[in-house]
């Protein structure tokens, strides 16, 4: 059982690494509590399977600190570190039955027989394995023995955390949702340390109770899924979470309005206030296609766009809207008729992000009549 | 330019792959081929080609018999599932190819070999090999080269399954533009009911082999003629609910009963089986004609910004799809409400017999 805390850690794949782009991992400090379920999520390249490689211990970090537990493990090899690894493909032994590749971990370590057969038990029945014990492996289906390769890590009482990394690329579509839900049963019942590293966000969301969404090298937001998605910390992840992305529009400040493009918009006075004092030129406000209020005849403090194309995804449409030389995407439900030609947009006050270099800034409400 | 498939058969060693499929393709159309693995849809791309020769039955293009003709006398192109380029040429060579094979003028060659790049948002890696690219720009690279001659069909085998989800969401919005302003068949394969829906056009449902349906694809999705082609047209699968039909009511054998309306009132007494889309399932009352469920949540599997609820009772299992994310404990009690003027009936055959008023009855 641990927690597992990275200290100013920083990593680069160059000798002589100089600029911030030279280094896969840049400078950051994050903490994986004991008995949480994680998932580490980002697109190719973003630094995630590196910051999983120092973690397990495949890698050592340029600099900075991983702590288990408050202890500085940089320099231990992965067998030295008591976590278990469960990769895209199963890694099991294909001569040896379900029963034994269960076992071989804790015979490894010389346990005494009946503990072994204890555990073993347990874990297969947790996993719905106990039918299957006395077969070969290399007879199981992908998902039988995906769910060995993940027993293989349980059995053992001395893991402190299990590292996921792309674990269900290889199940059958119609069988993951089976294997999602018999994760999260066995993080509610062995109460372990798990992180989940994967690009995909509902693999993210549906495992994890916080996701660290990770990109070029950073992670940029530490929150469960309904913070990424009704307050993304960062236009990265705006942009990464939900289908379409969140939209951003850039914004200015002329003649005493707020503008997008040369469309005036009312916005709160707090957020006004916001934008005024914005210390750069890179202000954005950002807002989900779900949030946008869409009208078809003009409607107060609404903002006029023109209608470019209309998706009809069966139950919802995709509305392509178009402000100035800013698009958009607004999602409207099969209740309402979507409009065609020209379209009124309202950005309800709660629903709308300001982003100053790329950043969240918090603003005031104004009071709620 | 026309494509019409007569009667098709297809058969490799005693197997079927695909079964007396007819289907006529007009000019300039987008044509999504939508089913599961194994369902067909490799096999027909490959007879329209010409890579494969049908068993019995007829392939007409622009009104000419083309059955036995190979694809190299067809003027056609495909894109497959894996990044297919030449390593060693760059991505200028790669595009140009077909063009220098048919022997185009080197000025035109350039010229369409920029405008195509330009399009494709691979104009500045022009001199660049392929593998120093990343995914998304080496498919952007392939489909330059299906596209860059004009074939008279375009063939896409899931091009972007190998795409992340961001990607294919921008591949997506782009491929309907790039057809919009041309006249050739484009035919696109996925298993992906949503894909389908995004790129618009028209659809065909195909499953083991035979075409279920075929026709614009909103009427496909929203008019399915067989709990066959419902099921394959939609993710998470339409729910199925057995039930009957007495003079006044239905009632689920799951003990669910309402009271019938006007539009279910033609029905005659009987069995049959009720079509509930997961979207139309929801955690608030929508309606007065609203069916109340108690039920017990499997498992809530968030995607960003949509939630799929697996839930049961003792003896249905339904998926619903909400819009948002809604986070859910495994076996938390949930009540959830199916609006019934929404619900599609068939029979226990699984014909359509009766298609909700608001999308125009049956």
């Amino acid at each position: 059982m641990a927690e597992i805390a990275l200290k100013s850690l920083a990593h680069s794949y160059l000798d002589a690494p100089g600029s911030p782009q030279d280094y896969a991992i840049r400078e950051m400090d994050h903490v994986w509590h004991q008995g949480g379920a994680y998932a580490l999520l980002g697109p190719s390249g973003c630094g995630k399977s590196t910051l999983l490689n120092i973690i397990s211990g495949l890698l050592e970090p340029t600099r900075g600190d991983v702590l288990f537990d408050g202890e500085r493990v940089n320099a231990l090899p992965p067998e030295a570190r008591n976590i278990a690894q469960v990769f895209q493909f199963p890694v099991i032994y294909d001569t040896m039955t379900v029963y034994d590749n269960l076992a071989f971990p804790l015979r490894n370590v010389k346990t005494p027989a009946a503990r072994v057969h204890e555990r073993v038990m347990e874990v297969a029945e947790v996993l719905e394995l106990t039918p299957q014990l006395k077969r070969k492996a290399k007879n199981l289906t992908a998902d039988e023995k995906q769910k060995v390769s993940m027993g293989r890590g349980l059995v053992r009482d001395d893991v402190s955390a299990i590292l996921f990394d792309e674990p269900l690329t290889v199940i059958d579509p119609q069988l993951k949702w089976k294997l999602r839900r018999k994760l999260k049963e066995i993080h509610q019942r062995f109460e372990i340390t798990m992180v989940y590293v994967t690009h995909d966000q509902l693999e993210a969301s549906t495992f994890a109770d916080k996701i660290a969404v990770m990109y070029e090298g950073q992670v940029v937001q530490f929150g469960t899924p309904r913070e990424l998605f009704e307050t993304p910390n960062h236009t990265f992840v705006g942009y990464f979470i939900g289908s379409p992305g969140m939209n951003f529009l850039e914004i200015t400040l002329r003649d005493d309005r707020v503008r997008v493009g040369d469309s005036a918009l009312e916005v709160e006075e707090g957020m006004r206030r916001a934008i005024e004092a914005a210390p750069s030129a890179n202000v954005k406000l950002g807002i989900r296609p779900e949030f946008i209020e869409v009208h078809e005849a003009p409607v107060a403090g609404g903002i006029e766009a023109s209608v470019e194309h209309i998706q009809d995804l069966g139950t919802y449409a995709i509305v392509d809207l178009r402000l100035g030389d800013t698009s958009l995407k607004a999602r409207v439900e099969e209740d309402q008729s979507p409009p065609t030609g020209r379209a009124y947009l309202r950005f309800p006050a709660a629903r709308l992000g300001l982003y100053v270099d790329e950043y969240r800034v918090e603003i005031d409400h104004d009071e709620s009549p | 330019m026309s494509l019409i498939l007569e009667n098709i058969d297809r058969l490799v060693g005693g197997e079927t792959y695909i079964n007396d499929v007819s289907l006529e393709l007009q000019p300039g159309s987008f044509n999504a081929l939508l089913g599961r693995t194994l369902s067909g849809k490799t096999s027909l791309m490959r007879l329209m080609a010409g890579l494969d020769a049908p068993t019995r039955g007829r392939v007409w293009m622009n009104g000419e018999d083309v059955t036995g003709r190979s694809v190299r006398k067809r003027n056609v192109s495909m894109v497959y599932q894996q990044f297919i380029n030449y390593p060693n040429l760059s991505v200028y060579d790669n595009i140009a190819s077909p063009l220098r094979l048919a022997r185009v003028k080197r000025r035109e060659i350039d010229r369409r070999v920029r405008e195509i790049a330009e399009m494709l948002h691979i104009a500045p890696f022009l001199d660049r090999l392929p593998l120093e690219l990343s995914g998304g720009q080496q498919q952007r690279t392939a489909m330059g080269r299906a596209l860059v001659k004009d074939a008279d069909i375009i063939l896409f085998d899931e091009p972007l399954v190998n795409l992340d989800y961001k990607l294919r969401e921008e591949f997506r919005d782009e491929l309907r533009a790039v057809f919009a302003e041309r006249n050739c068949i484009a035919v696109y394969a996925t298993t992906e009911p949503a894909e389908a829906l995004a790129l618009g056009g028209n659809s065909a449902v195909l499953h083991e082999g035979r075409l279920v349906q075929y026709g614009r694809t909103e009427e496909v999705y929203h008019r399915p003629r067989t709990i066959l082609s419902a099921e394959m047209f939609s993710e998470p699968p339409i729910n199925i609910i057995d039930g009957c039909v007495s003079g006044t009511e239905v009632t689920f054998d799951s003990g669910w009963h309402f009271p019938l309306d006007d539009d279910l009132r033609a029905l005659p007494a009987g069995e049959y089986r009720f079509g509930v889309r997961a979207s139309h399932i929801s955690l608030t009352p929508q309606a007065g004609d609203d069916i109340e469920m108690r039920m017990s949540v499997d498992l809530a599997e968030i995607s960003g910004s949509e939630t799929f609820l697996h839930v049961h009772n003792e003896r249905v299992h339904l998926t619903v799809h909400l819009a948002g994310v809604h986070e859910f404990c495994v076996d938390a009690p949930v009540t959830l409400y199916v609006p019934t003027h929404k619900v599609y009936v068939f029979d226990r055959e699984g014909a359509v017999v009766h298609i909700p008023s608001h999308l125009g009855g049956i």
